[in-house]
């Protein structure tokens, strides 16, 4: 580690990795409650685990991308964070509130918590993804603007890299976009178009300045290519993104009451955003193949690949599948988009989250790499995730595809839980699957705490000082 | 990707394509909420489908539902409900929950006033009627 502030990376990341337990436990929940009805009904509901289970996704995103912004604007600047103690301050707010909320979810009926948290005052909550209280929602942009404080005054007072711009872009993005939580009309179509301003130009648009940034990032470190190459490339990536991606918003308002010219401005402009996620995955085997030096930590290396790969299938293909409007008025709202939001997120998000972790956590433990006996183990939890996660997947889709033609394509079209019923084999096997995903994050968590001699490669020159004398 | 295109040149078109459609975005949604009245139904938006959403809101009946598509995918879609079941149908049924029945999905019960019930309703006969270009396909939604 070059700098001492960006120790304060470390709690974020346990703080991420420790929920995301949490996230799977909830979904494993859910995935039974779908095919035993009556599942730890009426303690825990479907609805209130569905909550649990996204928001707690969605937190530990923002833990793993707050910790690698404190890991690597210090570094990138080459100069201390402006405040390590903001940081670990934010850091307790965040995880107390974030943990004060999912307690609330599960011991206070809904109702009673929006009454009891000033959801009269200004009524923002029991839209998907949006349902924290006010107070919550009030605090995280609390913690969002001290965070973004800090690292704006960190980078104004070092070097400016394109990386550290790109990802402070992305985060000021995220803290604006989710404004737009707070505006909640009565007129429903008017709310369903603006929560799409959070929701999709998060995923689809600033996140993926992130996303993009991250990956940079440890493409340079694992890799030692030329800065200037990362980071034309990054510059590329998300113009690409953006300039697909906003337009491409509106392959959600073909069907919530807004005019009928979204069908071909969303079909034509979402259809080009796997570009984007495909330059990503050219761009990262480009960078491997093309490296100056072996490094190390090979489990970072193969966790940026995947991040690469996956997000290309997840986002780019299992979206494209859906988002021509004449394809999408048949799949709309089924297991289609649960089989696309679930590969999407892991293979975007939570790999690249996971990516930064596996390279900065030895170095947060003072070594380049953990030991080859513990990066096996790492490696083989990428794997049962990954290929969990691809199953998961595929039989969503072939319960989505079922569903799609006995509900809504047949000449004779079935109720919607007469059809859940014809259905369920693949529930359970979405079930199955997700207890190997859960066996393989316990093989992540376990890979922490293998001992043994840190890695070396021959052609670095030894562990930290390799980093450290990159001309990165 | 080499020689002549510069990482200035590639941050030059990221700022500005990035600006040009952004501004698209905006001017699209301007003309969007010009086009709504006509779609959105809101002559029919009184004050009791104002309270009906917000019943709906704090009993998070999307986290099971979906409303247009949009919600979670464990039951049946009501953005056209008021069309499948009617209004007494609806009443009943979530005065009813939960059904009980071993091993199928439940709904709980929310203890919601006959004042509630009407407004709730209120509200879902207004989603179903405005103009989605003819989403669901069929009346199963
Ligand atoms: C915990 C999940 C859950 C929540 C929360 C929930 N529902 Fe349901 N609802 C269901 C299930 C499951 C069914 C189908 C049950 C069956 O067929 O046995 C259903 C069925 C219905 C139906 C009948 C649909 C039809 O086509 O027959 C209506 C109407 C309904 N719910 C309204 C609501 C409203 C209004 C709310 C919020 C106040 C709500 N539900 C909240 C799970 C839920
Ligand atoms: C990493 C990037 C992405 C993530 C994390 C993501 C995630 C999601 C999620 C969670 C939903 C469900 C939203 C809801 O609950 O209503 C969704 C919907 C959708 N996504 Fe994506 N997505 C990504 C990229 C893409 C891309 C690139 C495309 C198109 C090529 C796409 C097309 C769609 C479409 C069409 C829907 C609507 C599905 C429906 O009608 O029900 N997504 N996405
Ligand atoms: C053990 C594995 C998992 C299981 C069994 C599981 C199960 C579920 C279930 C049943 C739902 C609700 C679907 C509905 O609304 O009807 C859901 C939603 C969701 N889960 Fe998971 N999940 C798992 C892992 C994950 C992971 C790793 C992620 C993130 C990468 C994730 C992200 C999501 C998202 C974004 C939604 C909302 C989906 C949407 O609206 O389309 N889940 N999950
Ligand atoms: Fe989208």
């Amino acid at each position: 580690m070059q700098y001492k502030s960006q120790a304060v990376a470390k709690p974020y990341f346990i703080a991420a990795i420790g929920l995301f337990i949490g996230q799977i436990l909830f979904g494993l929940i859910m995935g039974l409650q779908y095919v035993v009805g009556d599942f730890l009904f009426p303690a825990i509901p479907f609805n209130i685990a569905r909550m649990v289970h996204t928001n707690l996704l969605i937190v530990w995103l923002l833990f793993g991308f707050m910790g690698a912004a404190y890991y690597m604007v210090p570094e990138e600047s080459e100069t201390e964070l402006y405040s390590p103690r903001l940081a670990m301050a934010l850091f307790w707010i965040f995880l107390v509130a974030g943990a004060l909320t999912i307690v609330g979810y599960l011991m206070v009926p809904y109702a009673k918590l929006a009454e009891m948290t000033g959801n009269d005052l200004l009524a923002t909550m029991g839209r998907e993804f949006l349902e924290q209280p006010l107070l919550t929602k009030v605090g995280i942009v609390i913690v969002a603007l001290g965070f973004l404080f800090n690292l704006t005054l960190t980078l104004l007072k070092g070097r400016k890299t394109s990386i550290s711009l790109v990802l402070l872009m992305g985060l000021w993005g995220l803290a604006v976009f989710f404004l737009f939580s707070f505006y909640n009309p009565e007129n429903l179509v008017k709310d369903k178009f603006y929560w799409w301003w959070v929701v999709h130009l998060w995923v689809e648009g600033v996140w993926e300045l992130i996303l993009g940034a991250l990956l940079a990032f440890v493409l340079i470190k694992v890799t030692g290519v030329d800065r200037e190459v990362i980071e034309k490339w990054l510059y590329v990536i998300i113009t690409l993104t953006l300039i697909t991606g906003i337009i491409g918003t509106g392959h959600h308002y073909f069907w919530i009451g807004t005019p009928a010219y979204w069908k071909w401005w969303g079909s034509i402009f979402s259809a080009l955003e796997p570009i984007p996620f495909f330059a990503m995955t050219v761009f990262a085997f480009n960078m491997v193949n093309r490296r100056r030096r072996d490094h190390p930590n090979r489990a970072a290396t193969l966790w940026a690949l995947g991040t690469g790969v996956m997000a290309f299938l997840g986002a780019g293909v299992w979206g494209f599948l859906h988002t021509l409007a004449p394809v999408n008025y048949y799949t709309h709202g089924t297991q289609i988009t649960a089989a696309h939001g679930h590969m999407a997120f892991y293979g975007a998000y939570v790999m690249v989250v996971l990516t930064i972790i596996s390279y900065a956590m030895p170095v947060l433990r003072g070594r380049a790499a953990n030991s080859n006996r513990a990066q096996v183990v790492e490696m083989w939890s990428f794997w049962l995730m990954t290929i969990s996660m691809v199953f998961i997947t595929l039989f969503l889709t072939a319960a989505g595809v079922l569903q799609v033609w006995l509900q809504r394509f047949s000449t004779s079209p079935l109720p919607f839980m007469v059809v859940q019923d014809q259905i369920s084999l693949f529930y359970w096997m979405r079930e199955v699957t997700g207890v190997i995903f859960l066996l393989g994050l316990v093989a992540y968590v376990a890979s922490f705490f293998v001992k043994g001699e840190a890695a070396t490669l021959a052609s670095s020159t030894s562990g930290r000082a390799g980093i450290g004398t990159q001309p990165a | 990707m080499s020689g002549t295109f510069s990482k200035s040149m590639a941050r030059n078109v990221f700022y500005g394509g990035t600006a040009f459609f952004v501004l698209l975005f905006l001017a699209l949604s301007f003309d969007t909420q010009q086009a709504l009245p006509q779609r959105d139904n809101r002559a029919n938006l009184t004050p009791a489908v104002a309270a009906g959403k917000k019943i709906w809101e704090v009993n998070n009946c999307i986290g099971c539902h979906t409303l247009l598509g949009e919600g979670a995918y464990y039951a049946p879609e009501l953005g056209n409900v008021y069309k499948r079941r009617g209004p007494d149908f609806i009443k009943v049924w979530i005065k009813n929950q939960p059904t009980k029945v071993p091993g199928r999905r439940q709904m709980p019960q929310f203890n919601l006033t006959d004042k509630q019930l009407d407004d709730l309703v209120e509200f879902l006969k207004y989603t179903s009627e405005i103009d989605t270009n003819n989403w669901p396909p069929n009346i199963e939604g």
